[in-house]
């Protein structure tokens, strides 16, 4: 489903990523973990196509195409989706108005049918049951105002609603507590399926009690040095970052 | 515009895509239609203003008024505003009427040219063709060719006719209350205006009445050498409520256009006034070639206590505008409210505000004001927030937001107070933003495309202005920039 080769990126003139090579099967949740400034969101970013974040070398194919040549609307249609560390705030933009001209922007360009109001309304209904968000969010303007915890919930309920095939959450779990904790991951739960994949950035094994990740993946200076099953989460909570760099070999392209 | 009433449904409001279609991509609404017209040659004296009066077939009084006003004109300098970049007009080159050389006595008369040209823009004249009823009053050129609706509101006993028909028909209101908001001699423009008019709108609602539907005007410059100097005149009596649109488009050409309208609205004792305008006239190539002058002096006199004036504008028109819709607050406890959106684009210069000045006890203004600048473009708000020594316990809100698409373009704020009361609360607030590009990467992350997702950050930017605006218009106003804005980024 999803292959990175070897990638290199620079940010602003800086190196980032230097040789990051990772393999995710469709249903497979892998979780990345790392310090802060390892690169966690820029492989996010390079992911999703931002702008000046510059691919120098490596590759990265998803289903079958070269990810790294579409635009970032494209990836989107294609099924991929970001949900970001810092959420955008879009005043005036009303949150449901901006999540349907989303989905319908994705199925146009599937070259599936859009949906009319009443449907959409039918679908938002049924994802906030299992996403147990407010339905107040859904007035309020795309996260204008919204708390750091709403935000965080709101980016897994467009996740709910848009059902991408890959999830890439940086840092989902930061600032969140355990009540909201539980309920994200919860609802990332809910959408796990056998077609669907996974990335779950995070800084803290905490989530990892949530959302019980086939893999886990170690990404420091700019490359994955450590991957091994939950268990390797466990070790890092207990050691800390510093261990990894004192006995984790780089796992190369082996990851 | 076309087809909804004051109580639109959303049936009412997709019926309407058509309006909004009409005005088209890349400024369609720039083709010329050809009918044979009739007017007078280029040049401007006493003698000219006679002959248009005469053609009007307007009674004395009127051509003295209107010579009175050109005699004050020529003692005026031209205004010299600082921040609009403007050529010279040459007042002597421009013909100050132009008409369908039949003029029609009713709708069913008008030349189908005339009719095809305003189906073309989404105004259907015809009754037959309005739906459901917005009254339609459509300038073309100088002169008013049709008045939809006329008995229903007659019924009413609303008036709502062309101004010539106004001064022949119902002389001793047009004598009672033209000029009596705008002066003839208030400005270059104004006084222009007084002595040239050609034609416009009426609308009288008389005490009590709350009118049956939306009233609106098209106006559409068709001629080439012509300006449009039409005048309205609004009049509510006592506890009269009324909302009235008002729309503008223009030929593509590569001179420039003049276009100096005046509007008057009175607001007796408890009445309200809504005046509404989506202005689209052609704003000139990207290059800045061409393009109308959009000079235009419009005034409310909220003249009763608890009386209401309401200005929403939507600009996107214009070579250059230049319009500061403004409020007097002359009764007590009168309100006054300006909500603006103007965007400009390419070379497009708009230098639009408001004045609200407050002159009766516990009156209150506010303004909501969005200025949107791309390309090469500059947009200035200027607004004038006064109040007079009797006015106590005034009160004004301001809010000016600008937001700038692009590095090359210009946004300005000169906001001016001049406060006598001591018992008065001004506020005002002003931000300045660009379209970030983590804004633009988030809504691109979601599937949304480039284009999309500015046109969807200027609509909710414009959100507070829009809601101001009658349901079909809002639609209208929001594709017209979309419209604008094509190519802004990238
Ligand atoms: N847009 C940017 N401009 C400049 N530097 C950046 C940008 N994005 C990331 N960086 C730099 O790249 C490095 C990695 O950042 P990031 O990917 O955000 O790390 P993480 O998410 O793992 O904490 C940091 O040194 C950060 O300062
Ligand atoms: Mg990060």
């Amino acid at each position: 489903m999803l292959k990175i080769e070897n990638l290199h990126a620079r940010v602003a003139g800086k190196d980032i990523l230097k040789g990051l090579s990772l393999t995710v099967n469709p249903g497979e949740v892998h979780a990345i973990m790392g310090p802060n400034g390892a690169g966690k969101s820029t492989l996010g970013n390079v992911l999703s196509g931002r702008d000046g974040y510059e691919v120098t070398a490596g590759s990265v194919t998803y289903d079958g195409i070269d990810l790294l040549a579409l635009e970032p609307e494209a990836r989107a249609a294609a099924g991929v989706f970001l949900a970001f560390q810092y959420p955008v705030e879009i005043p005036g933009v009303n949150n449901t108005y901006f999540l349907r001209a989303a989905l319908n922007a994705q199925r146009k360009a599937r070259g599936e049918k859009e949906l009319d109001s009443m449907q959409f309304l039918k679908l938002v209904r049924e994802k906030l049951k299992v996403m147990q968000i407010s339905d107040e969010l859904l007035h309020r303007a795309v996260n204008e105002g919204f708390s750091g915890g709403e935000k965080k919930r709101n980016e897994i309920f467009q996740m709910a609603v848009l059902e991408p095939k890959l999830a890439i959450l940086d840092e989902t779990d930061s600032g969140l507590d355990i009540d909201a904790l539980k309920q994200v991951a919860q609802g990332v739960n809910a959408l796990r399926s056998p077609e669907r994949s996974f990335l779950v950035i995070t800084h803290y094994q905490r989530l990892l009690d949530y959302i019980e990740p086939d893999f886990v993946h170690v990404l420091a200076g700019g490359r994955i040095v450590e991957s091994g099953d939950k268990t390797l989460a466990l070790k890092l909570e207990e050691h800390g970052y510093a261990w990894v760099r004192e006995h984790g070999e780089p796992a190369g392209a082996t990851a | 515009m076309s087809s909804a009433t004051i109580d639109s449904t959303n049936t009412a409001l997709r019926d309407n895509a058509g309006v909004a279609e009409a005005l088209g991509r890349n400024y369609s609404a720039g083709f010329v239609t050809e009918i044979e017209m009739t007017g007078l040659p280029p040049g401007l004296d006493e003698e000219t203003i006679r002959a248009l009066s005469a053609i009007k077939r307007e009674p004395e009084w009127m051509t003295e008024w209107r010579l009175a006003a050109y005699r004050h004109w020529l003692t005026m300098p031209q205004p010299d505003w600082a921040k609009l970049k403007m050529d010279a007009i040459d007042y002597q080159a421009i013909s100050y009427y132009a008409a369908p050389k039949v003029a029609p006595k009713s709708l069913d008369e008008v030349d189908p040219a005339l009719l095809e040209t305003y189906e073309k823009l989404g105004v259907p004249l015809h009754e037959r063709a309005a739906l459901a009823g917005v009254a339609v009053d459509a300038v073309f050129d100088s002169v008013s060719v049709g008045t939809t609706f006329r008995k229903q509101l007659a019924e009413a006993g609303v008036i709502f006719c062309s101004m010539s028909e106004a001064i022949r028909e119902h002389p001793e209101l047009v004598q009672q209350y033209l000029g009596s908001v705008v002066p003839t001699g208030d400005n270059f423009f104004a006084a222009l205006n007084s002595a040239v008019f050609s034609d416009g709108s009426f609308v009288f609602i008389p005490k009590g009445v709350r009118c049956p539907m939306e009233l609106s005007t098209y106006f559409r410059i068709n001629a080439q050498n012509t300006g449009q100097f039409e005048r309205t005149l609004i009049v509510a009596e006592e506890g009269a409520h009324v909302s009235y649109l008002e729309g503008c488009t223009a030929p593509k050409r590569d001179e420039n256009q003049l276009h100096a309208a005046v509007v008057e609205l009175v607001a007796l004792e408890r009445a309200q006034i809504k005046y509404s305008t989506v202005q689209n006239w052609y704003p000139g190539d990207e290059n800045g070639v061409g393009g109308i002058y959009n000079l235009v002096t419009k005034r409310g006199d909220c003249r009763g206590d608890d009386s209401k004036i309401s200005w929403t504008q939507v600009e996107t028109g214009s070579a250059i505008t230049w319009k500061y819709p403004s409020v007097v607050l002359r009764g007590d406890r009168s309100v006054g409210e300006f909500h603006s959106v103007a965007l400009t684009h390419h070379y497009q210069q708009a230098d639009t505000g408001t004045k609200m000045i407050h002159i009766g006890k516990d009156t209150k203004s506010k303004i909501v004001s969005k200025g949107i600048s791309a390309g090469k473009s500059n947009n200035s708000y200027r607004g004038l927030v006064k109040v007079e020594k009797g006015a106590e316990r005034a009160r004004n809100y301001t809010q000016c937001d600008s937001l700038l698409i692009g590095k090359k373009c210009g946004a300005h704020t000169f906001p001016y107070m001049e406060v006598k009361n001591p018992s008065a609360i001004v506020e005002h607030e002003a931000t300045t933003s660009k379209i970030s590009d983590d804004q633009l990467f988030y809504c691109r992350s979601r599937g949304i495309g480039e284009e999309d997702a500015v046109s969807m950050i200027v609509d909710g930017f414009c959100k507070q202005v829009f809601r101001e605006l009658p349901m079909e218009f809002a639609v209208e106003a929001k594709k017209l920039l979309e419209v604008s804005l094509e190519g802004a980024i990238g």
